[in-house]
C-alpha cells in the first residue's frame, strides 16, 4: 500500500511536469469514453421510448386495414378503399377463437366545441371494448356500455389534452360538447398516455360509439363501413394464431381465392415495434462499437506518449535501478502512469458523455438515458485500454540495462 | 573478505571489434578499506566498478561479494543487493532533477518498502550526516555541485550501505569542493567503518586512499598499499 501511494504520487508528478502533453493524451480517452456514453445513451433512450410505446399501444394488438385496391391499373395505397364493415368485425369476434376483443374504428378529424372554447382533434368511433383493446383507463367517469353502442348514444370519452383545451382545470364529465354541431355528453376522461413514438400526442383524442360515428359524424355512402378493425388476441402467444384466423376469415368473407390479392391487410403492431426495438438495440451496439474505436485510438495515444516518456526518462530509470528498483518496480511505475492517464481521462470522459447527452436531448430533442451499466462499461473499458497500451512501454522501461540507462543523455 | 574477484573478464563486442574491458582481474578488498582505483582513460576502471558494484555482470570469472558468488545472479537479486548493501556516487551526480534533496536521498528506501514517515526521517538523518541540514527541500538545480554530490553521498548512506562506490566523484567539482567530498569519504570510512572505493585519475584525489590499485588495458598492474599520505 505504501508503495502504491508513492508510485501514484510519482505518476501524477511526472504527468504534471508535462501538463499540456498529458492533457492532450487524456483527450483521446475523454473523447472515447464520452462518445461511448453518449452513443449508448442515445440508443438506450430510443429503445426505452419504443418499449414505452409498446406498452401504451395496447398489448397483443392486431389492426385490420382496408387493403390496396387496383383500380384501372393504378394501385392505390393501403386504406384508400372502404372494404371493411361492421359485419366483418362481428364475425372476427364470434369466429376467431384466439381473439379476445374486437372494435371497429371509424375516425376523422372534427371540431369539438364547449361554450366558446373549441379544439380540433381526432374523433374515433369505436366499439364497447375499445378501452380493453388499447389498454386505456379512465381518470373519471364511466366506459361505453352495450346500450350506448346499440342506441347510437351521443356520449363521448375524451383525452387529457382535449380536456385541458376545452375545460381547463374543470372536471369534464357530465358536460355537453358539440362535435360537428351534434351535442355529446362527456361520460369519461381518459388517463394520459403521453407521446407516441412519432411524437404524436396520444391524449389528443375523442372516442364516440361507432354507431354514432356512422350515423351522425362521419356518414358514409355505404352503411356499416368502417375504416379499420382493432383486434386484441387472447395472449402474446395467441397473436400469430389470431393473425392467421383473421386473415382466413376475411378472405372467405370477401370471397378471395387462395391466389387472389387480399383487399385488406392485418398488421401486428406489437410485433412491428418489437422488431423496431430489436433493431434499435443492434443500432445501439453498433454506435457503441464505433465510439469504442475512438477509445482505442485514445489508447494508442497513451502508448505513444508513454514510449516517448520512457525514452526521455531513461536516465531516471537508470538511477532508480542503481539504487535498487526491481524490474517490477519500474514496470509498475510506468503502468500506474498510463493508468492514471486513462483513469482521469475516463472520469472526465464520463462527465463529457453526460453533458453531451444533455446537449443532444436539448438540441435534437432525442430522449437519452444514461445507465450505470454504460458508465461502468466505458470506465472499465478505458481502464483496460490503459493497462493494455500502458503495458508495453512499462515492459520496455523495465528491461533497460542500468548502466546504459545511466549513461543516457 | 568483502570483495573478492577471480580472473574477472568483461568482453564487449561492437560489430566486428571485440573490446576486452576487463582482462583477468584478481583483487580482494576487506571490510573497512579505503581503496583508490587509478589508470588511464579506457583502462577498465568504470567497468570494474560496475561489476563489483553489482550493476553489471562479468563475461567470465567469479565475483564473491561477502563470500557469496554473485556473478550469475538475476537482475532482481542484484537490485536487492545494491539496494541493501551498496551505495553509488557518480561523476555526474545522477540525482532525480524534479525531486527534492530529501526525496532523492529517500529513493533507495522506497524500494526496500520502508514506510513513508520512516523514509523521511532517515533521509533527514543522512542529509545531516553529510552536512546538508536545511537544504532538504532544495532541488538539484538549486544546489552547488559539491552540495549535489553530498546529496548523492547521503543517498548512498541512507540504507546503511556496507560499501560506497564512487566513480570519479570529484570529476565535475572544483578543488575546494573536491577536497571536501574526499574528506567526507574519509570521515565516513573512519567513523562508520564504511568501505569506500573511489575511481579517479587525479593524484590529489587518490592521495586520500590507504591503498591504490592501477589499471591498464583491463588488468591491474599495481597494487600499492602504502598510499594514504593524506593531504
Ligand atoms: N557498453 C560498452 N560497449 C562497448 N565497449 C565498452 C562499453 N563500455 C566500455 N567499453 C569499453 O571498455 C573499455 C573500458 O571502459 P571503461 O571501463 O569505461 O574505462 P575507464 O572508466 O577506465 O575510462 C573501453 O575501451 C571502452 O571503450
Ligand atoms: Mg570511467
Amino acid at each position: 500500500m505504501n508503495g502504491l501511494v508513492s508510485t501514484f504520487r510519482i505518476a501524477v508528478e511526472a504527468l504534471w511536469v508535462n501538463k499540456m502533453r498529458s492533457f492532450l493524451t487524456m483527450l483521446g480517452i475523454i473523447i472515447g469514453v464520452g462518445a461511448v456514453i453518449a452513443m449508448l445513451a442515445v440508443g438506450e433512450g430510443a429503445s426505452r421510448k419504443i418499449s414505452q410505446q409498446i406498452s401504451t399501444l395496447g398489448s397483443n394488438l392486431l389492426i385490420v386495414l382496408p387493403g390496396s385496391v387496383t383500380s384501372g391499373g393504378i394501385r392505390m395505397g393501403s386504406g384508400t378503399q372502404m372494404t371493411l364493415n361492421m359485419a366483418d368485425a362481428e364475425a372476427i369476434e364470434k369466429e376467431c377463437p384466439a381473439v379476445e376483443a374486437v372494435s371497429p374504428i371509424l375516425n376523422g378529424v372534427a371540431q369539438v366545441v364547449y361554450g366558446n372554447a373549441n379544439w380540433s382533434t381526432g374523433v374515433y368511433g369505436a366499439g364497447v371494448s375499445i378501452l380493453t383493446i388499447r389498454d386505456l383507463a379512465l381518470t373519471s367517469g364511466r366506459p361505453f356500455t352495450e346500450q350506448d353502442i346499440r342506441s347510437a348514444a351521443k356520449v363521448c370519452l375524451i383525452g387529457q389534452t382535449v380536456a385541458d383545451n376545452l375545460f381547463g382545470d374543470m372536471d369534464p364529465t357530465g358536460q355537453i360538447v358539440r362535435i360537428k354541431k351534434v351535442p355529446f355528453t362527456v361520460i369519461g376522461l381518459l388517463e394520459p398516455k403521453g407521446q407516441s413514438l412519432m411524437g404524436q400526442d396520444q391524449d389528443d383524442v375523442v372516442y364516440i360509439p361507432i354507431t354514432t360515428a356512422q350515423k351522425r359524424i362521419f356518414g358514409t355512402h355505404f352503411a356499416g363501413m368502417v375504416r379499420s378493425i382493432m383486434v386484441k388476441a387472447k395472449s402474446a402467444d395467441d397473436l400469430p394464431a389470431a393473425e392467421s384466423q383473421v386473415n382466413a376469415l376475411l378472405r372467405q368473407r370477401h370471397r378471395i381465392g387462395p391466389k387472389g390479392e387480399a383487399d385488406f391487410s392485418v398488421r401486428n403492431l406489437t410485433q412491428m415495434l418489437q422488431v423496431a426495438e430489436q433493431s434499435t438495440k443492434v443500432m445501439t451496439l453498433l454506435l457503441g462499437a464505433i465510439a469504442s474505436v475512438s477509445l482505442l485510438v485514445g489508447g494508442i495515444g497513451i502508448m505513444n506518449i508513454m514510449l516517448v516518456s520512457v525514452t526521455e526518462r531513461t536516465r531516471e530509470i537508470g538511477i532508480r535501478m542503481a539504487v535498487g528498483a526491481k524490474i517490477r518496480d519500474i514496470r509498475f511505475q510506468f503502468l500506474v502512469e498510463a493508468l492514471t492517464l486513462s483513469f482521469f481521462g475516463g472520469m472526465i470522459g464520463v462527465m463529457a458523455g453526460v453533458t453531451a447527452s444533455w446537449v443532444i436531448t436539448a438540441l435534437a430533442g432525442w430522449a437519452t438515458v444514461i445507465t450505470p451499466l454504460s458508465i461502468g462499461l466505458a470506465v472499465g473499458f478505458s481502464g483496460l485500454v490503459g493497462i493494455f497500451f500502458g503495458y508495453y512501454p512499462a515492459y520496455k522501461a523495465s528491461l533497460l540495462n542500468p548502466i546504459e540507462a545511466l549513461r543516457h543523455e | 573478505m568483502l570483495i573478492e574477484t577471480r580472473d574477472l573478464r568483461k568482453i564487449y563486442q561492437v560489430g566486428d571489434t571485440v573490446v576486452v574491458a576487463l582482462d583477468g582481474v584478481n583483487v580482494a578488498v576487506e571490510k573497512g578499506e579505503f581503496l583508490g582505483v587509478m589508470g588511464p582513460s579506457g583502462s577498465g576502471k568504470s567497468t570494474f566498478m560496475n561489476v563489483v558494484g553489482c550493476l553489471d555482470q562479468p563475461t567470465s570469472g567469479q565475483y564473491l561479494f561477502e563470500g557469496r558468488d554473485v556473478s550469475r545472479l538475476d537482475p532482481d537479486t542484484l537490485a536487492e543487493i545494491r539496494n541493501r548493501k551498496i551505495g553509488f556516487v557518480f561523476q555526474g551526480f545522477n540525482l532525480l532533477p524534479r525531486a527534492t534533496a530529501q526525496e532523492n536521498v529517500a529513493l533507495p528506501l522506497l524500494y526496500s518498502r520502508v514506510p513513508a514517515k520512516e523514509r523521511a526521517e532517515r533521509a533527514m538523518a543522512a542529509l545531516k550526516a553529510v552536512g546538508l541540514e536545511g537544504r532538504e527541500h532544495h532541488r538539484p538545480t538549486q544546489l552547488s555541485g559539491g552540495q549535489q554530490q553530498r546529496v548523492a553521498i547521503a543517498r548512498a548512506l541512507v540504507n546503511d550501505a556496507a560499501i560506497i562506490f564512487a566513480d570519479e566523484p570529484t570529476g565535475n567539482l572544483d578543488t575546494r569542493a573536491s577536497r571536501e567530498i574526499m574528506e567526507l569519504f574519509v570521515r565516513l570510512n573512519e567513523e562508520k567503518g564504511i568501505t569506500v572505493i573511489v575511481v579517479t585519475h587525479d593524484p590529489d584525489t587518490a592521495s586520500f586512499s590507504k591503498r591504490i590499485i592501477r589499471f591498464l588495458d583491463g588488468r591491474i598492474v599495481a597494487d600499492d598499499r602504502n598510499g594514504g599520505q593524506g593531504a
